[in-house]
């Protein structure tokens, strides 16, 4: 009987998220009438804007990736090996993005940050990039910080710190050549996170003014019928490739059973 | 010791409030094997770190070489270390862990492939260069990080109870082992346990450490058969402790247990009246009037443990008990709790501590 609720509950979840993908799915593949096509994923892949916008996200996820992995490593690196007692209020500073919501960040940059303030990054299109790329690290900043965190408790930071030390190692061979390939798979969990964020992210773009993948499927949403649903399935596939690549670099994370049994 | 490789001059250390270590002195020569023993929290593994760089010394001057090493950082120390957790970095190999340290010295590619080959056939490993550490067992692993702290040829070598996550048989296999590649090198090391048999039967001198101070730095033979204090003499061995009061102090003469032991020399610290402590090792006693030994107590028989080639008697002594093996003979029984017995030992075997 016990068994027959799980299976009753599994279903219910199931159809609860997967009846609206398929609707979706069914939809976009429903413009030419009469018949299934793919009509709608062409026009997309095909309309200039896409391309181009599609283009300026990835361009911004790679960057905002970098600057999360040079930011965070270290902080997070550092935070356990000397700071351990500041863990607890550094993980609540990771999490306040998910706290404050996008549009006051943005507001705030763009007070700061405007034209007339001292450091008027809105004043070009590559400080505004500079700003927004800013912006993306601190949205994923919780689960960048996560994720390398969890894959530095795998590891016994502290002893291999050391280890290195003694065999005349410093501080950047030590981060390069020991601990960032041994979280490596954590980081690209992060990166993979941070990827699909700024690809779907749409309020600090918007209101930054940059050509971006969320601005566009949301105009794109506005406008059209079947287009909107064809782009969304996209934006799905891309982030369910992000996952199976987390999974798939996850099993090639080095063995870190180097500790006595 | 005329010139000492390795000097600790008045080594103290605190964290807060708590000192950990304080004066703690000591002259280590080029080549020898010295061991740092004492139990949890004695402040063994603090001097250890301090010599490694890891912890800065609240006050005091470590000299290595002759060269005044106290602040300067552990990468810049030259001193290699292995740690009870083995530490080898999980994402290189066998091969690539030994020559973390030649690489990271600049040193040329061929010659790193010599060293590592070098090293892999000291510690009788040389088919494993392309094995991953968690490829391989405990005591492996503990080989490889000792030809890994090696490689670089380190000014000292320090090991932080290196043997203490592997089962007994690999343990003392490994320390055997440890101490022949010390003795083959001639490199100064210092080993942090907290075995005693371990200490005892691997180095050239021993620190026996209580409450961060050296308690007492001799040979292992000194140390066991000579502790020059109460807390050495339990620390290290099974202790029988007699309390006794001393009736002539000129002629070493204590009563205990309403019997005179005279000891083989004159006591020099307490006097006639005050309480004095006896101390024998189990293997200088025997149960009756054993072979030729000369003071014999009364007593009873107040425990009785069969452990196969031997027998562990306990005999109360007064208010004491006083534990002695005897070797188990099939034709003679046991001696029963309760039976009245006598113990018997040398003059020369008592310590008054």
């Amino acid at each position: 009987m016990k068994k027959a609720w799980a299976w009753l509950a599994l279903f219910a979840g199931i159809l609860y998220f997967a009846l609206p993908l398929i609707g979706m799915t069914e939809f976009s593949l429903k413009m030419r009438r009469g018949e299934y096509s793919f009509d709608a994923y062409a026009k997309v892949l095909g309309d200039p804007r896409f391309q181009q916008t599609f283009t300026y996200s990835v361009g911004m996820a790679i960057v905002t990736i970098l600057f999360g992995v040079f930011l965070i490593v270290p902080t997070a690196y550092w935070v356990r090996l000397k700071l351990p007692r500041l863990r607890p209020f550094i993980e609540f500073v990771t999490l306040l993005p998910l706290i404050i919501p996008a549009i006051v960040i943005v507001f705030g940059y763009i007070r700061l940050y405007n034209t007339s303030s001292w450091l008027p990054l809105t004043g070009s299109a590559t400080g505004t990039n500079l700003l927004l790329m800013f912006g993306y690290a601190t949205l994923a900043m919780p689960y960048m910080y996560r994720a390398v965190d969890t894959g530095l408790r795998t590891i016994d930071v502290t002893t291999l710190t050391e280890a290195a030390q003694s065999l005349g190692a410093g501080w950047f061979t030590i981060l390069a050549r020991i601990i960032l390939p041994n979280v490596l798979v954590a980081v690209l969990s992060g990166a993979f996170l941070t990827f699909a964020i700024v690809l779907g992210e749409f309020t600090m773009a918007a209101l930054l003014n940059r050509p971006a993948f969320g601005p566009f499927m949301q105009l794109l949403g506005a406008n059209r019928a079947y287009e909107p649903a064809a782009l969304a399935v996209i934006a799905f596939g891309i982030t369910w490739g992000c996952m199976a690549l987390i999974q798939i670099v996850s099993r090639f994370a080095p063995k870190a059973q180097s500790q006595p049994h | 010791m005329s010139d000492p490789f390795l000097s600790l001059r008045n080594i103290r250390k605190s964290f807060g409030a708590t000192t950990v270590v304080q004066d703690f002195n000591l002259d280590v020569g080029q080549g020898e094997f010295v061991s740092f023993l004492g139990p949890s929290g004695c402040g063994k593994t603090t001097v250890l770190r301090m010599i490694a760089g890891f912890e800065e010394p609240s006050a005091g001057q470590i000299l290595v070489g002759g060269q005044d090493v106290t602040r300067l950082k552990p990468n810049q120390r030259n001193i290699g270390m292995v740690f009870q957790a083995y530490a080898l970095f999980p994402n290189l190999t066998v091969a690539q862990n030994i020559a973390f340290g030649l690489r990271v010295a600049g040193v040329a590619k061929a010659e790193q492939d010599d060293r590592v080959a070098e090293m892999l056939s000291l510690i009788k490993l040389p088919q494993l260069g392309d094995r991953y550490p968690y490829q391989l067992s405990g005591g492996q692993q503990q080989r490889v990080a000792l030809a890994r702290a090696l490689a670089p040829s380190p000014k000292l070598l320090l090991l932080d109870e290196p043997l203490s996550a592997l089962d007994a048989k690999v343990r003392v296999a490994l320390r055997e082992e440890i101490r022949a590649i010390q003795q083959r090198l001639g490199i100064t090391t210092i080993f942090v346990t907290h075995d005693q048999e371990e200490a005892l039967s691997i180095s050239d001198r021993i620190a026996v450490m209580h409450q961060g101070v050296a308690e007492q730095v001799a040979t292992p033979f000194e140390i066991y058969n000579r502790p020059s204090t109460r807390f050495v003499a339990n620390f290290v061995g099974t202790l029988n402790v007699l309390e006794g009061v001393v009736t002539d102090e000129r002629r070493g003469v204590v009563q205990v247990a309403g019997s005179d032991v005279a000891l083989a020399d004159k006591i020099t610290k307490q006097k006639a009246g005050d309480r004095v402590s006896l101390a024998l090792r189990p293997e200088t006693v025997s149960l009756g009037e054993g072979g030729g030994q000369q003071t014999r107590l009364n007593g009873k028989i107040a425990e009785v443990s069969f452990l196969g080639s031997v027998i562990r008697v306990k005999v109360a002594v007064g208010d004491d008990l006083v534990s002695l093996d005897t070797f188990n003979k099939p034709q003679m029984p046991p001696p029963r709790v309760g039976d009245q017995a006598s113990i018997s030992f040398n003059a020369g075997d008592v310590l008054v501590i």
